[in-house]
């Protein structure tokens, strides 16, 4: 269908100026690469626990968001990641200092006033001596955790998340329009809610509190069922949902071999994870994916859409994304050759050493900062 | 190009058809303007051509819509896309995307054009609408005319005959409406799009229509014609066409070039007629202040409703106003005018409270907006916002009025004998969302007025209003100023600026460039100028009343 017949009807005057290249091309990296170098970053954090390594990996990840994150909506979403790694840190502080923890320890930092409690609730501490090598043990804990959020951060800072869902197969493409409608909508839901609280204020009414928020509540929601609705005419109206003529044979397959294939995939997870299904379970659970995947492929077949300009998985999306692996197999590599720097110990209680060659290891995270491009500034345009 | 053949639509619930006998053809490569005033059903008959009537509203439609060949009644909105293209009246609920690029794709990906055709066209839409620069730009980060004009580049990638427009310039400022319909224009005669076009501001739009479907009232068959006869018919028009019709010019000028030609006689008529001053409650400033900073030099008479003194305030990172003075006395009425996302907004939400200042200071009667407690702030400002639903919670009218008393610490039954004054015929158990729009203003300005505070400020009030409901709005708005009641309403209207206000202030990048008489004002800029002050310049007449009055 379409290869340009369509074009036919009404072409652009000669008169028009020729389609002018933009200052310089598009050069946007491949989102997939951004999350596969983030989520190795985060998988490198799970094997180490010392807190100069992760330090490390943290301040790898946040140089490359700070140097190459797009100025858009989207990548404002690092901070969050970052207050909520910070709380996860405090949280598992807190509660070693409050609940205590299984780590023998000599060095007492201080102690509270323990609270006695019944014979049921047995092997639950509440107060009591706080250790050095508890506190040590859990904040290492919490630092890895941390670490992995804020891996996550950096990919959600740095790739487009509509960009990455644009690279689903053609059959998922409707899911993926639904998904990139709700994420667009969160910022218009919180937009809508200020201005009525502003609106309340104009009405002489309170406008902070749980109170304010609570009445703002239904008009919100009316107005974010009414821009939905909008938004559905607009999507109709411009051709979503237009689907190709499929022949009946076609479509049978398709739905039997999707079937077929989740109840492949169904059926091969149980026999692995059984004790008798051992023979069995691999062999089915990939001839399950092989025909949901096929299914997939045919399906695609019922839309007719085309995708415009799709990033390239190019030279340096395999870069990226390298450089991330590296790092994960590197450092899984020294983790098995050498647990002692990896894993400082607390008890007892030693200062952690940076380990020369796993650290060197962590810097190649470093290297999408200097081979992706660096992003375009814009400026806010005002708008009323 | 589009045929209605004997089309009424009745939605579901409603007993009386929202359009009757519709029949008319618009022909291919022309651009086809539908006025009437509010509710006479021309965004049914727009919704109609792209087939969302009845597809996605529900309803019945009788009769037959037929475009480009193909019937509505067999052809789903999706399966029209190809040949139809359709703009609402709020560019950000049409987007899908988020960046300027994947936007003018997306309708092109969804018929499944080839790759590379979908590059050239997106390339050439970006040129042709003068995108380029914001290719990679997010949406939402755009002013609302680049917002628009990508909306219309949006449906034009896939080439279609016929593009359909539901106001496309009504949230425009008049440079930025300017841009879009050069644009529509250049898609009528180069590339010979036919355009079913609605709206309200005539003055802006009829000049480009080769011909207009005239919809004189709800229920009645519209009339198509040229512009010329239609307008001298017409229960809407400009004031171009008024000053015509009042000086019995024939064939009825419909642009300010055609009507200068005529309109030598009248300026003679006119010379020894002084056009009469705004009556200006302060004593007017000594000096000409235009492009100058206001300065409190001239000695007030009466104590200011509200005093503003080198304000600033940042919002968003951006420097929303800088350095802005103004001082508003009693009985006075202000235009606050520039383009779109010159800080107009920001300085009326500043005059409530909304926002507070990053420097200087904001004084409203004795309180300090942004400090003082709403109940007590309600009884010295009081503002309607730009979408008047905002202020309206309740499910009735009656008991909208109730809260309002209530809020405002009014004696029960104030708000009402203030709407029945206003607007006398609306009943008390109408639901606020059933309002007209300028009904729903009325309601949201008595909502305010119930605290009687001496300053009021409107934001943007006569979008999406009708001639009738501007004029209406403007007798309002006359007695509350002369009451005493000073305002200050930001706005893109030139016309209801020149009706109304007494001093314009001209914001331009969040500093006031130019403060003064509106006649002074206004008449030096020639965006901001009305048309019947570029018609008979230099001669500083502003309305076609005041050259009636002249007249009588």
């Amino acid at each position: 269908m379409g290869e340009g017949g369509r074009s036919g009807t009404l072409t652009a005057p000669e008169s028009a100026p020729t389609p002018a290249q933009p200052q310089r091309p598009r050069t946007q990296l491949h989102p997939g690469a951004w999350w596969l170098w983030a989520l190795a970053l985060g998988t490198a954090a799970t094997r180490t626990t010392n807190p100069l390594l992760l330090a490390l990996l943290v301040t790898t990840s946040a140089y490359v968001v700070a140097t190459r994150r797009p100025h858009a909506p989207w990548s404002r979403s690092y901070g969050a990641f970052v207050k909520l790694a910070l709380a996860v840190l405090l949280i598992r502080l807190a509660f070693a200092v409050v609940l205590g923890s299984p780590i023998p320890g000599t060095h007492t930092v201080l102690t509270l006033p323990e609270v006695p409690l019944p014979d049921w609730a047995q092997g639950i501490r509440l107060g009591g001596r706080v250790t050095a090598e508890a506190l040590a043990f859990a904040l290492y804990d919490a630092l890895r955790l941390a670490t992995l959020l804020i891996c996550v951060g950096a990919a959600n800072a740095l790739a487009n998340p509509s960009r990455l869902l644009k690279s689903l197969p053609g059959a998922l493409y409707e899911l993926g329009v639904a998904v990139v409608v709700a994420l667009t909508f969160a910022p218009h839901l919180i937009a809508d809610a200020q201005r009525l609280r502003a609106a309340r204020r104009l009405r002489g009414r309170p406008d902070k509190g749980v109170r304010g928020l609570l009445h703002v509540g239904l008009p919100v929601l009316e107005g974010a069922l009414e821009r939905s609705v909008a938004l559905a005419a607009a999507m109709d109206a411009r051709g979503y949902g237009r689907t190709a003529e499929v022949p009946p044979a076609v479509r049978r397959t398709t739905a039997a071999l999707t079937l077929g294939g989740l109840l492949g995939v169904c059926a091969g997870t149980y026999g692995l994870l059984t004790a008798e299904g051992g023979t069995y379970g691999v062999p089915v659970l990939l001839a399950g994916l092989a025909a949901a995947l096929a299914g997939l492929r045919l399906g695609g077949r019922r839309t007719l859409r085309t995708r415009y300009r799709p990033d390239p998985w190019d030279a340096r999306a395999w870069l990226v994304t390298a450089s991330g692996v590296a790092v994960a197999a590197l450092l899984t590599l020294a983790a098995s050759r050498d647990p002692a720097a990896l894993h400082p110990g607390v008890v007892p209680l030693v200062a952690p050493t940076l380990p020369l060659w796993p650290a060197a290891a962590v810097l190649i995270g470093l290297l999408p900062a200097f081979v992706t491009p660096a992003p375009a500034s814009t400026r806010k345009e005002p708008t009323t | 190009m589009i045929r209605f053949e004997n089309v009424s639509v009745t939605y579901d619930g409603v007993p009386e058809p929202a359009v009757h006998d519709v029949d008319f053809e618009v022909p291919e490569g022309e651009l086809v303007l539908l006025v009437g005033p509010s509710g006479v059903g021309k965004s049914t008959i727009l919704g109609a051509v792209s087939g969302l009537v009845p597809h996605f509203t529900g309803g019945t439609l009788h009769g037959r819509v037929t475009v480009a060949g193909r019937d509505t009644r067999t052809h789903k909105p999706r399966e029209l896309a190809d040949v139809v293209g359709t703009v609402g009246q709020d560019p950000l609920s049409h987007f899908v995307t988020d960046t300027v690029e994947d936007e003018l794709a997306y309708g092109m990906e969804s018929l499944g054009l080839a790759p590379d055709v979908m590059r050239r066209r997106v390339e050439e839409t970006l040129d042709l609408l003068g995108l380029a620069d914001l290719r990679h730009r997010p949406i939402s980060t755009l002013s609302g005319g680049q917002q628009q004009r990508v909306a219309i580049g949006s449906v034009l990638t896939p080439h279609p005959r016929v593009l359909v427009l539901d106001e496309p310039t009504s949230a425009l400022d008049p440079v930025a409406a300017e841009e879009v319909l050069a644009v529509l224009q250049r898609l009528v005669h180069d590339l010979g799009t036919t355009v079913l076009m609605a709206e309200h501001r005539l003055e802006r739009v009829i000049q480009y229509a080769d011909q207009v479907a005239l919809l004189p009232g709800p229920g009645e068959r519209p009339w198509l014609g040229t512009p010329a006869e239609v307008m001298a018919v017409s229960p809407v028009y400009p004031p171009v066409v008024d000053l015509g019709r009042l000086a019995d010019w024939s064939p009825l000028p419909l642009t300010v070039r055609d009507a200068r030609r005529k309109a030598a006689p009248l300026r003679t008529r006119l010379a020894h007629h002084e056009p009469p001053q705004q009556h200006d409650p302060t004593p007017p400033p000594p000096t000409r202040r235009l492009f100058k900073r206001t300065k409190p030099d001239h000695a007030m008479t009466t104590a200011p409703v509200a005093e503003v003194r080198s304000l600033a305030v940042r919002r968003d990172r951006v420097q929303a106003l800088r350095d802005v003075d103004l001082t508003v006395t009693p009985g006075e009425t202000i235009a606050l005018m520039g383009r779109n996302g010159a800080g107009k907004s920001t300085l009326l939400s500043a005059l409530v409270g909304l926002v507070a200042p990053a420097s200087g200071s904001v004084r409203t009667g004795d309180a300090i907006p942004h400090r003082t407690r709403p109940r007590d702030l309600v009884r010295r400002v009081g503002l309607v916002p730009q979408e008047p639903r905002d202020l309206l919670y309740a499910d009735t009218v009656a008991a909208e009025c109730a809260a309002a008393d209530r809020d405002a610490e009014a004696p029960p039954g104030t708000c009402r004998a203030l709407l029945t004054e206003l607007l006398p015929s609306v009943a008390d158990d109408t639901h606020p969302r059933d309002l007209s729009e300028g009904q729903r203003l009325t309601l949201a300005l008595a909502v305010v007025l119930t605290a009687r505070p001496p300053l009021l400020l409107l934001d943007e009030p006569t979008r999406g209003l009708d001639y009738a409901a501007k004029a209406r709005l403007v007798k309002i708005l006359r007695g509350l100023a002369s009451e005493g009641h000073a305002i200050v309403m930001a706005t893109h209207d030139v016309e209801l600026a020149a009706e109304l206000a007494h001093r314009v202030v001209l914001l331009a990048e969040g500093e006031v460039i130019a403060d003064g008489p509106s006649a002074e004002v206004v008449v030096a800029s020639p965006s901001f100028a009305p048309q019947v002050a570029k018609i008979l310049a230099p001669q500083h007449w502003l309305t076609v009343s005041q050259v009636r009055e002249a007249l009588r």
